[in-house]
């Protein structure tokens, strides 16, 4: 039985890709559900993302906004202005891979104040670079600066969006799963000791912040190729927020969590809309319900709906059938 | 492991798309129209949402809009995008998704333009009442016009334009200075052009400060406006803000004039801003006081029904439904491109805001006026022709 | 020079408000080690009671002067802002002090953008910036050349009453001893008898009564809107981290410094965009050289 639960993951994640490019050509689906799918998939990743940082590290970081801003504007930047327009549904993931990789660097640069500050500190230092990116980019008359940047294709379709999230996952896996990720778990359970034992806090706060912002950069991209129009203010607190809800609320330190999260928390904002439109209730009432759910579900479950634990497929094979995930911290 | 949350998702993914497609009823007009219900404007969003019920309200109390000989009840379908680019797509996606004929709004421009590339690729026509940035009827990268987006206001490079030209003209400024919010496409816009303009008619600013959305304290640059020696203001911005700006800037000892555009025409400007706006002038679409008759008309019952006069936003909400109702009956039947179509061949068509044609492209030709505050009320001061 | 001067009272005017609200966070910090991110939204809803206090008794038939109801709209605002601070407390942070921090900061995430939706929302209250009946004379006494409006001048002093006051509470009073107390060693101190969830909610009430005051000067000044609170807390937050979380005097330092930052930062480059980069700017500097704040004492982690 083990076995043919070993295969069949590989199988599936297939037949998803293929579910993702067949389903646009199908008229099944209306374009405005595929929308709000591909919303999805992009807020799993920048749940994922910020999971790591946040969840398994344990640190406080407010600012992946900013991570996702860059990645944005690099992406549209690649497509709109150096890509041949004819080619570009071609090296779209180019486009992401370079949004992400510039949003590693800038991820690389806020590694090093957090070697000295932590928790609540390390929130105001995030923040600064998110107002800071925001700033620059309202300071850009090249980049459109408070206008946005648009002119960008429709290139991301379900299909990129799904190779994505499994990317992603698959990444944020490996590292979460690997002698680094074992690091991390120990920074967040408590660094100084994580030090004394011989871990290198700075090393591993450096690749978590770099691939946690190389993710973010990816959402990044696909959103702006998406809406096919970026302005900074897009990318505010309020977004950072937005990612701060879904990581907790699936679960902090836990991959599973956070692809629960991002999809409950989308599907709820979006189907709260028809539902409160046939009771007759304003649509204002719809960000007081958000927040209201979240307080509820703190109180039953602080750690988020699966915090700390795993989907059963996520986890190594090591570690399944008994052997429990690391422990709960303080 | 825990199935309840599963069992939520699938069901309210089974919820959501069962309400979007139970759309199909008997014959019927569905107007889609997307409004800022939450955000940063939700007054302008409800004046919208207002005027839009009020327009197909007034159209169904005649039995429903005649088409080819049959008369068609209307019906609106309302999304709130959250004054948001990526909520504005989305709910533009929702309503092309349900089948809407046409699409009214959103109103402002970083709403509208996310807003406009879904119509356009989705070949539904869009009408903005409101948004007046020059990107949005364009395609962003040719620059060449939209064919499906059009809008029922002046655009921003021509409201510039005609500030300036009342600045040199009416209030005689010599050095003029402007006081603009940097993070806002709109009031960056409007005072850019205004500066170019003014330096065409060889008067230099005296002062070109800027703030940022949500600022509520003005009184480091309006020191340094001061410090310059402005002899006029320049406030292309938002009905929140300028009542702020004002008072800052007389408690300051300003006694220049100050000179506005749309952002003021909201009446809650008047509320907050008190005696102090008393006397200053800004440009604007449309001033109920030299109404036409069907102008008045419109006025009066819209005062009826909602208890205050219709503003700007209401006024052209309402002009961006007649003119969709005139494209519907001209086109003769309920077909998206054939509504396009007669849409963009209108030329001549008179409404609340004044008349109007497109040339072309989505951008109508029409005039502005602008607006004197007298003893607290809004009133007509001269027309600017383009 | 008398530009700069003016300059100057204008920032001290902006950086009182900042300081009275920076006061609430570092005292429930210092006590819970916890950033009470509901605070910005807590003095969003002190300024809209102080306006339908205020709206309410000048349209009443009492004919009141206009001081009189000054100080009934500043005692009421407090009074109830306090009130719901105490609420919040007790229902959503009180439940979760076993479990993990970062939920409790979700948690008060979560409390500020209900109340900032619910302000929305709710019709009586709605979205649209209100502003508060003249209550403070809109005259202007010009001395040396700058200008000191009435606002300006009743802002400072108010404020300042306000501050000096909170200072005697904290290190003169049995409640302030208790409370610094609690923020030095949380494990002992209930075992000598000091009653911990009293003093906790006193601290809130205390804290957010200092943000009414903020919350009732700011109204008289500008406009209030539900958005308030948002950037106004966070820049009161890092002005509370700026001068030391957890120290009373180094959140009234820190709201001044901030004050400055904004006042002075369009003055010398060109707009105000900028204002944000230099004051974050600033602020990372700062924390490289002083990681625990100006005021703030070099923390020992506990191994």
């Amino acid at each position: 039985m083990l076995r043919s639960r070993l295969l069949s993951l590989p199988v599936l994640l297939v037949l998803g890709l293929v579910v993702a490019l067949v389903l646009p050509q199908t008229g099944w689906v209306s374009p405005y559900l595929q929308l709000v799918i591909s919303y999805v998939g992009i807020n799993m990743i920048l749940a994922v993302s910020l999971n790591l940082v946040n969840g398994y590290m344990g640190e406080f970081s407010v600012g992946h906004a900013g991570f996702m801003a860059v990645g944005a504007y690099t992406a549209s930047i690649l497509t709109v202005w150096v890509f041949p327009r004819e080619a570009s549904p071609a090296l779209f993931p180019l486009a992401l891979l370079a949004g992400g990789a510039v949003a590693a660097v800038a991820g690389l640069g806020l590694a090093f104040p957090s070697f000295k500050t932590r928790g609540d500190y390390l929130a105001i230092v995030t923040l600064a670079f998110l107002m800071i990116v925001k700033s620059v980019l309202e300071n850009l008359p090249a980049l459109g600066g408070p206008r946005g940047f648009m002119g960008m294709d429709r290139l991301t379709s379900l299909g990129w969006v799904f190779a994505s999230v499994v990317f992603s996952v698959w990444l944020a896996r490996n590292l979460v799963y690997s002698r680094w990720g074992r690091g991390v778990l120990s920074i967040r359970e408590d660094e100084t000791a994580a030090g004394l034992v011989g871990a290198d806090t700075r090393r591993v706060k450096v690749v978590t912040f770099t691939v946690s912002a190389f993710l973010a950069g990816i959402a990044g991209g696909l959103f702006a190729h998406e809406i096919q129009f970026i302005n900074p203010r897009a990318f505010t607190l309020l977004k950072s927020t937005d990612m701060l809800v879904m990581v907790y609320l699936g679960g902090i330190g836990s991959l599973g969590g956070s692809l629960l999260g991002a999809t409950v928390y989308t599907l709820v904002l979006e189907g709260l809309r028809p539902a409160l439109q046939s009771v007759g209730i304003a649509q204002e009432w719809r960000l007081v319900f958000a927040p209201l759910l979240l307080i509820l579900l703190m109180f039953t479950k602080p750690r988020g709906i699966l915090g700390f634990r795993e989907l059963s497929f996520l986890r190594p094979r090591g570690e399944r059938d008994g052997a429990k995930k690391g422990g709960e911290p303080r | 492991m825990n199935r309840s949350p599963f069992l939520f998702l699938a069901g309210v993914i089974l919820g959501s798309a069962a309400l979007v497609s139970c759309n199909k009823g008997p014959e019927k007009i569905v107007i889609g129209v997307s409004a800022e219900l939450t955000g940063s404007i939700p007054v302008a969003g409800q004046s919208c949402k207002n005027a839009a019920e009020f327009a197909v309200a007034t159209v169904n109390a005649a039995g429903g809009l005649e088409v080819a000989g049959k008369k068609y009840p209307v019906e609106i379908l309302l999304e709130d995008n959250e004054d948001k680019a990526e909520s504005a797509a989305a709910a533009a996606q929702k309503l092309v998704s349900a089948g809407v004929l046409a699409m009214i709004g959103p109103n402002a421009s970083r709403n509208a333009i996310p807003a406009a590339e879904v119509a356009e690729t989705a070949k539904v026509p869009m009408i903005s009442p409101w948004s007046t940035a020059a990107k949005l009827t364009l395609d962003a990268r040719t620059n060449k016009p939209k064919k499906y987006v059009f809008r029922a206001c002046f655009i921003d490079d021509f409201q510039g334009v005609v500030a300036a030209g009342f600045a040199e003209s009416h209030l005689k400024s010599k050095k003029p200075a402007v006081l603009y919010d940097v993070a806002s496409e709109y009031n960056k816009g409007i005072a850019e052009v205004y500066g170019k303009s003014l330096k065409k008619r060889g008067i230099e600013l005296a002062a070109f400060e800027s703030y940022t959305t949500g600022d509520k304290d003005f009184s480091a640059l309006l020191t340094k406006i001061q410090q310059a020696g402005a002899d006029s203001l320049f406030l292309p911005n938002y009905y929140s803000e300028v009542p702020l700006q004002v008072k800052q800037a007389r408690k300051l000892g300003f006694t220049g004039p100050i000179l506005g555009s749309d952002g003021w025409g909201s009446p809650e400007l008047l509320t907050l801003c008190g005696g102090d706006c008393e006397g200053q002038f800004f440009t604007t679409h449309y001033a109920p006081d030299i109404a036409t008759p069907k102008a008045k008309d419109f006025i009066q019952k819209f005062q009826g029904a909602y208890g205050k006069v219709p503003d700007d936003l209401a006024a052209l909400t309402w002009d961006s439904f007649s003119l969709l109702f005139q494209a519907i009956q001209n086109a003769g039947k309920l077909d998206r491109q054939a509504v396009r179509d007669a849409l963009a061949k209108i030329s001549n068509f008179e409404g609340v805001t004044g008349t109007m044609e497109f040339n072309g492209t989505g951008d109508p030709v029409k005039s502005a006026v602008v607006i004197q505050i007298k003893d607290g009320k809004y009133t007509y001061f001269q027309t600017a022709k383009p | 020079m008398r530009f700069y001067l003016q300059q100057a009272l204008n920032a001290l005017q902006v950086g009182s408000v900042y300081a009275l609200i920076a006061l609430g966070y570092t005292m429930v910090y210092g006590i819970l080690t916890m950033i009470n991110f509901a605070h910005g939204d807590v003095f969003m809803v002190s300024g809209y009671v102080a306006f339908f206090v205020s709206t309410a008794l000048i349209g009443s038939q009492l004919h009141l002067a206009p001081a009189v109801v000054f100080a009934a709209t500043l005692l009421a605002s407090m009074f109830a802002t306090a009130l719901l601070a105490v609420g919040i407390e007790r229902v959503a942070y009180r439940p979760l002090r076993r479990a993990p921090r970062m939920s409790l900061v979700i948690t008060a995430l979560a409390v500020g953008l209900l109340l900032e939706n619910l302000a929305i929302a709710f019709k009586p209250v709605g979205p649209s910036p209100r502003m508060l009946p003249q209550l403070i004379p809109s005259t202007t006494i010009v001395w040396g050349g700058v200008a000191f409006s009435a606002v300006q001048i009743v802002t400072i002093l108010v404020s300042a009453t306000a501050m000096v006051g909170l200072d005697l509470l904290v290190r003169h009073t049995r409640i302030g001893i208790a409370m610094r107390a609690i923020s030095w060693d949380s494990a002992l101190v209930p075992l000598m008898g000091v009653p911990v969830d009293r003093i906790v909610s006193m601290t809130f009430a205390i804290g957010a009564a200092v943000a009414a005051v903020g919350g009732t000067l700011y109204g008289m000044t500008y406009t209030i809107d539900p958005y308030m609170g948002i950037r106004i807390g966070w820049w009161a937050f890092i002005s509370a981290v700026v001068g030391g979380i957890g120290n009373v005097r180094g959140a009234m330092l820190g709201g001044f410094l901030l004050g400055a930052v904004e006042i002075f930062t369009p003055v010398f480059l060109r707009s105000s965009t900028y204002r944000d980069m230099v004051a974050f700017s600033l602020l990372l500097v700062l924390l490289v050289f002083r990681p625990t704040g100006i005021l703030g004492s070099p923390a020992a982690q506990k191994v």
